[in-house]
């Protein structure tokens, strides 16, 4: 360690907080030791495994880009404009966020399932119900993800200097115009960074996927449905799976510290200081 | 869209923040000065549209007030520039005209000549924060010009550069001024700004107009001590007038000195700085006065702060003008 000239750090602060490195790490350490690497190679070559791991990906990215386009000028709203309820908006907003994934399963079965508010007229007009369809794992994951997005965007805007977009009214601009040229590229690192969380969340997404979806292998079966109803039989393959998706999280992780939350995030806002 | 060229017109408030009349006529250079919180950004940004403001501004004949922002023929050079830091300098200049529905092609095309007439041709496709500060400046100021605007409002365009920097846009500014027949509002807080680029001079003091009139005359019969203190006067007001002289004509002495009692004041030196051949001392008597000695007698007298002098002026040394004849 190197000398600080403030003084040691007190023993009552390092001590839970090396604490705290352990209990984020241990279990992680101990899934990756547990694992029999012998069954990986045929776990990985498994229909159900790949079929989840599809159905995850691609339910997470549809997910994360429907999060980004209601998201986004949501973000922007609760950002930049001053009206009146904004307070109570943010507020509903985040009450997702805190919400028990089961009750948000309940809650999106009484709004969109066959007999819902919106689903039974829907189902009406049109024949198509979102329950137990992957649309509804979709709907599911954006449910749940939305407030994380929304609220890494509405900070990633509010950080960035208003008076880029002054300067852009100033200059002929319309509104439309300084969100698309000047307000969004400026705040890309945070919007991006909102976009992975979202989709780590949605990847995650168990509680509600599976109380509003069941668990139909191909259409609503994902990699957290996968690993709970494998557990019940095979504790290997539930190990082999879970491996795979920790794999998944890490790899996302590394992408978002070097390509956004490195150099470029720092770089812009050294940009607009200097 | 024909329209008259009638040049400024404006009697506006920021409500708690500013109140004030200005004219000017197309080619002319106004200079906004005031200490900081008199309200001059407060002004340039009620007549850019940033901020509400109540009255009247005319801008060669269209009231500027019930438009907003985009909708004003108004150039904005902000304190900070403001460049976008994620565009190239043409990119930058180019925005206002693309903003306005030139083409692309046309639009960048345009912003190369605003860079070639700032001398910064060859820095067309370096960003923000590759251009030094008086660069940027020069950008900033081209992105204005490049919308065409019939006001164009620079907030303190000197500001933060160092001063061999600011001498040279000085001089550049001058002349690009000199080409340009809109109106310009420069905001500054340095004399040597006013005296070489302005027609006119407008003095705000706490959210008020304290003084209008040619450079001139604003720096020869300053009414607010701030003025008086940027073109190194002294300036005392009483109820028959202002009364101003140069540091240069005080006689600063240790014991109170014989003659005019009206003309002599005492306090401590505040501080004490060289200036050209002179130590220039502010001391704080009531009001605060500026007195110009020599090194020598800095010495000899033993000038430093807090030291207990007395000032006096003769009475042939200063100058006196009244409340009602208005300057220019």
């Amino acid at each position: 360690m190197t000398h600080d000239p403030l003084g040691r750090p007190p023993a009552v602060l390092m001590v839970p907080a090396v604490l705290a490195v352990l209990v984020l790490v241990v279990p992680l350490v101990a899934l990756v030791a547990a694992t029999d690497w012998s069954q990986m190679p045929a776990q990985l070559a498994s229909e159900p495994l790949r079929e989840a791991l599809r159905l995850s990906v691609v339910t997470s990215t549809v997910a994360m880009l429907v999060c980004l386009v209601l998201g986004l000028p949501l973000a922007w709203l609760l950002a930049r404009v001053d009206f009146r309820g904004r307070g109570l908006v943010r507020a509903l907003v985040t009450v997702p966020l805190v919400l028990p994934p089961v009750v948000a399963g309940i809650a999106l079965r009484d709004a969109f399932g066959r007999t819902g508010v919106i689903g039974e007229p829907l189902l009406e007009l049109t024949g198509f119900a979102f329950p137990f369809t992957t649309w509804g794992v979709v709907l599911a994951h954006v449910f749940v993800s939305l407030p994380f997005v929304v609220i890494a965007i509405e900070g990633a805007l509010r950080s960035a200097d208003p008076v880029y977009d002054a300067a852009a009214a100033t200059l002929g601009a319309t509104r439309w115009t300084t969100f698309r040229r000047v307000t969004v590229p400026l705040a890309v690192p945070g919007i991006l960074a909102g976009m992975v969380l979202g989709w780590a969340r949605s990847l995650g997404e168990f509680g509600a996927t599976i109380t509003f979806n069941g668990n139909y292998p191909g259409t609503t079966q994902t990699m957290p449905t996968l690993i709970y109803v494998t557990r019940q039989a095979d504790q290997g393959a539930a190990q082999a799976l879970s491996l795979v998706m920790l794999a998944l999280s890490l790899a996302v992780l590394l992408l978002l510290r070097d390509r956004w939350l490195g150099d470029r995030g720092l770089g812009g806002r050294g940009l607009a200081a200097a | 869209m024909s329209r008259d060229r009638t040049g400024l017109d404006v009697d506006l408030e920021v409500p708690g923040r500013v109140r004030a009349a200005l004219v000017g006529h197309p080619g002319q250079v106004i200079a906004l000065i005031g200490p900081n919180g008199a309200g001059k950004s407060s002004l340039v940004h009620a007549l850019a549209g940033l901020v509400v403001a109540e009255g009247r501004a005319h801008l060669d004949g269209v009231d500027l007030l019930p438009r907003s922002a985009r909708e004003r023929e108004v150039g904005l050079v902000f304190q900070d520039r403001a460049l976008f830091p994620h565009l190239s300098a043409r990119d930058n200049v180019a925005f206002g005209p693309r903003s306005r529905g030139v083409a692309r092609r046309e639009a960048r095309h345009r912003a190369d000549g605003w860079l070639e007439r700032m001398g910064l041709g060859d820095l067309a496709d370096r960003r923000p924060g590759q251009l030094s500060g008086g660069q940027a400046q020069r950008v900033a100021i081209a992105r204005a010009l490049a919308t065409e605007p019939r006001l164009l409002l620079l907030d303190e365009p000197m500001a933060g550069l160092d001063v061999t920097v600011a001498m040279a846009l000085r001089i550049e500014l001058a002349r690009h001024l000199r080409d340009y027949d809109g109106v310009t509002v420069l905001v500054t807080h340095d004399a040597l700004d006013a005296l070489a680029l302005a027609d006119r001079v407008v003095v705000l003091d706490e959210g008020r107009v304290a003084q209008q009139g040619t450079p001139e005359d604003v720096a020869a019969h300053p009414r607010t001590p701030h003025v008086a203190r940027l073109v190194g006067l002294n300036v005392l007001r009483d109820a028959d007038g202002f009364t101003s002289f140069r540091p240069r004509d005080v006689t600063v002495s240790l014991r109170r000195p014989e003659g005019s009692a009206r003309l002599t004041w005492s306090g401590p030196v505040s501080s004490a700085q060289q200036h050209g051949d002179a130590v220039r001392l502010l001391v704080g008597t009531e009001p605060a006065l500026l007195a110009d000695v020599t090194p020598q007698a800095a010495n000899e007298l033993g000038l430093a702060p807090g030291r207990e002098v007395w000032l006096s002026v003769k009475a042939t040394a200063v100058s006196r003008y009244g409340h009602d004849e208005e300057g220019g």
